[in-house]
């Protein structure tokens, strides 16, 4: 199987802002528009000119290639035009230009129990999803013992899925999308709802789609542990534009390593917009790895460099610079100033430029988004800044060789702890020198 | 989970998706997604009486009360011609395609809405929703057909020769329901005005259009002008159909509401189609 089983050639889709809610849209000027200057109306209307619009390209020029079996993970930040890429690929909007060819069935998961309805049974909705998704009812009938098994949801088949908890409408629902058979699946980020061990058997049921079935998965996640577990290639598309693909590493790597949207950095480049007083000054904010360069995105296993540069321009004794770090839901996770580091703790700052860096070990924060408040003060005698949320970063988890920890562990912070597992009751009791220590 | 024994038509052809609004696979999309059409009607019909007490009944209730009040209102205080037959007969006739005209036309007027999220989240020839409803409308349809045989038995009238035709005209009811469902689904899509429009269409048309009494007192220098409405043609159709006695058909009239139910038919789907490609961007 040589030749590709999808060949997107330059594919772009534009999207015009606002255009639902432009008063130029709205029937009343388009009857308007219409009876006033009809010849004008028809003119315009009929070339679909939109020049007053503001236009967006969700998906600029992209061109790839897919062969059969390959199973294709697809990163990029938000905003970055995944989604409309996959809405292209399963033909629900048409490209603004470029074409797509497939050869296969194409089924896709854009979401998880799209089409369910509250008010019907289990039952009724394994039914009625199936064939939204493009199932035939003999095939539906066929599987439906199987779904129903690994939905585990047997007992309440017969209960309006508005009845259902959460975790039992999700499993439903996935347990029907999970039997498809097409050619080529599409997942959007449907596995990051449901609890981890179904999580685990999803990703398990889509290996063996991917792996042993041989057919051609696209697969959308923010979740880099997932794609390195599922996907040998992946593509990295920003702002609409496909700037990598190759192999799930490299990829990565290189999302990673620039952050993207996510504020990593925060410059104050005005002498007159700086905060602070005539005494300190703030200048800038940056997260960084050990390499230096601003980033957005941080690795869950590396130590994160929080650096705070700053001018003083009068003599100062006794201050201190600090940081908050807080999650996205605004749960302030710790907060930490430079006096700690002994040396600085009642040490003159003479006038001049100074960075304050604080260094956050790896395996620390969890995964999510978090932002940083910074602050300089004398303690109990004046306030020179406090910025809100200058910087706002990522943890990721990478996975990485050998790592199974795919899923987010429940906390604010996922630090690396030691264990240590002692056998109390051994079935022998001949020595106790084994276990101890 | 090796689940080989479903082997499907392997050569699956090759599918081109480009900017271009023509689509040759189309129909024979909504071909292989005929399933999907019986599912949403099914689903349609499953949900509307969930958490009701009266249930189904309400397919009875509903015409019956409509029947009772347009009789009492045209045929007694009115006063108004019956042409020979009982005055509630005469206005059930009418009411039958009219109810499948109006249910089918709000119905599948919101149907692309009510159905957003399908339609941002997958793939199908987005007709087979509005065309679902129109097949939802049609049960009512014949549940009502049933209440009409009984009140026929009721009163003790026996339908003329010509009833043979009756599907000609249910056909032709359908397809003006399609016709104007389609339309105003697809307009609903980018002008929400529609849904506003539409209860307030429907609530005129009842008595714009001869159902609660016969077409025949409109006078003659407008009579044609009247037909322009398809309904009207359609409606005296089911009563040559169904009553005959001194219901002649008027042909000239017909025409003129076959005319306008095809130009209404031809042109929904045209518009359907040609704006279908972005529903799920505008939506």
């Amino acid at each position: 199987m040589s030749s590709p089983i999808i060949s997107a050639e330059n594919i772009s889709k534009r999207y015009f802002l606002g255009r639902s809610r432009d008063k130029s849209d709205g029937i009343r000027h388009v009857l308007e528009s219409a009876v006033r200057s009809p010849f004008r109306w028809l003119r315009e209307h009929s070339l679909r000119t939109a020049k007053s619009q503001e236009e967006f390209w969700a998906l600029d020029d992209v061109s790839f290639e897919i062969k059969q079996g390959q199973v294709i993970g697809i990163v990029g930040r938000n905003g970055a035009g995944k989604s409309t890429l996959l809405k292209i690929l399963s033909r629900i909007t048409k490209p603004t230009s470029g074409r797509v060819r497939l050869k296969g069935r194409v089924a896709s998961l854009l979401e998880v129990g799209t089409g369910f309805h509250p008010e019907l049974t289990g039952r009724e909705n394994i039914f009625l999803n199936g064939a939204i998704l493009g199932m035939s009812k003999a095939e539906i009938v066929h599987k439906f013992d199987e779904i129903v098994a690994f939905s585990e949801v047997e007992k309440h088949l017969d209960v309006p899925v508005k009845r259902y908890s959460s975790g039992m409408y999700v499993r439903l629902a996935f347990a029907v999308a999970a039997h498809l058979e097409p050619e080529i699946l599409i997942v959007d980020e449907v596995l990051a709802v449901g609890d981890v061990a179904f999580q685990r058997k999803c990703l398990g049921k889509m290996e063996d789609v991917a792996k042993g079935q041989g057919r051609t998965v696209l697969f959308v996640s923010h979740n880099m542990g997932m794609v390195t577990r599922l996907c040998s290639h992946s593509m990295l598309l920003d702002k609409g534009r496909l700037t990598a693909m190759d192999s799930t590493e490299t990829v990565i790597s290189r999302y990673l390593s620039n952050g993207g949207e996510l504020a990593g950095e925060r410059v104050w480049s005005d002498p007159e917009s700086r905060p602070g007083t005539r005494k300190l000054r703030l200048l800038s904010v940056r997260a960084t790895h050990s390499d230096g360069k601003a980033t957005g995105i941080v690795d869950i296993r590396k130590p994160l460099y929080v650096e705070i540069h700053y001018e003083v321009l009068q003599e100062l004794q006794y201050g201190r610079v600090g940081l908050r770090v807080s999650t996205s839901d605004g749960t302030d996770v710790f907060s930490s100033a430079d006096i700690s580091n002994e040396d600085w703790r009642s040490r003159r700052r003479a006038i001049g430029r100074y960075v304050s860096r604080c260094e956050i070990p790896g395996n620390l924060l969890n995964q999510g988004i978090y932002m940083v408040t910074v602050a300089a003060d004398t303690p109990y005698v004046e306030t020179f800044f406090v910025e809100q949320s200058v910087i706002r970063f990522e943890v990721e988890q990478t996975g990485g060789p050998g790592s199974h920890d795919v899923d987010k562990w429940i906390g604010v912070v996922c630090p690396a702890l030691n264990w240590d597992v002692e056998v109390c009751t051994a079935a022998s009791p001949v020595g106790g020198s084994d276990n101890g220590r | 989970m090796s689940n080989t024994l479903q082997s499907r038509g392997t050569l699956t052809p090759e599918l081109v998706i480009d900017a271009s609004s023509v689509d040759r696979q189309y129909w024979r999309d909504l071909w292989t997604y005929r399933e999907l059409f019986y599912f949403l009607a099914w689903r349609d019909l499953l949900v509307r009486y969930k958490q009701t007490v009266v249930g189904i009944a309400w397919s009875f209730i509903r015409p019956f009360l409509t029947m009772a009040v347009l009789t009492v209102v045209f045929g007694k205080l009115g006063n108004m011609p019956s042409a020979g037959v009982a005055y509630p007969l005469l206005v059930f006739c009418g009411m039958l395609p009219w109810q499948f005209f109006s249910t089918a036309l709000s119905e599948s007027g919101n149907s692309l809405v009510n159905n957003t999220n399908l339609i941002s989240k997958i793939y199908f020839p987005r007709l087979v929703i509005p065309a679902s409803s129109v097949l939802t409308s049609m049960v009512d349809f014949m549940i009502s057909v049933v209440f009409l045989a009984i009140l026929m038995t009721w009163y003790a009238s026996i339908p003329p020769a010509q009833i043979v035709l009756l599907p000609v005209f249910i056909f032709f009811a359908l397809a003006t329901s399609l016709g104007a469902g389609v339309w105003v689904a697809a307009l609903t899509v980018r002008y929400r005005d529609f849904r506003i429009i539409i209860p307030f269409l429907v609530q005129f048309g009842l008595y714009i259009s001869p159902v609660g009494f016969v077409s025949t007192i409109v006078p003659e220098k407008w009579r044609l002008l009247y037909f322009l409405n398809p309904i009207a043609g359609v409606i005296d159709g089911f009563r040559w159909c169904i009553l005959g006695g001194e219901h002649e058909l008027y042909l000239p009239g017909l025409a003129v509401s076959l005319i306008t139910a095809t130009i209404i038919t031809l042109g929904g789907i045209w518009y359907f189609r040609a704006t279908e490609n972005e529903f799920a961007d505008i939506i």
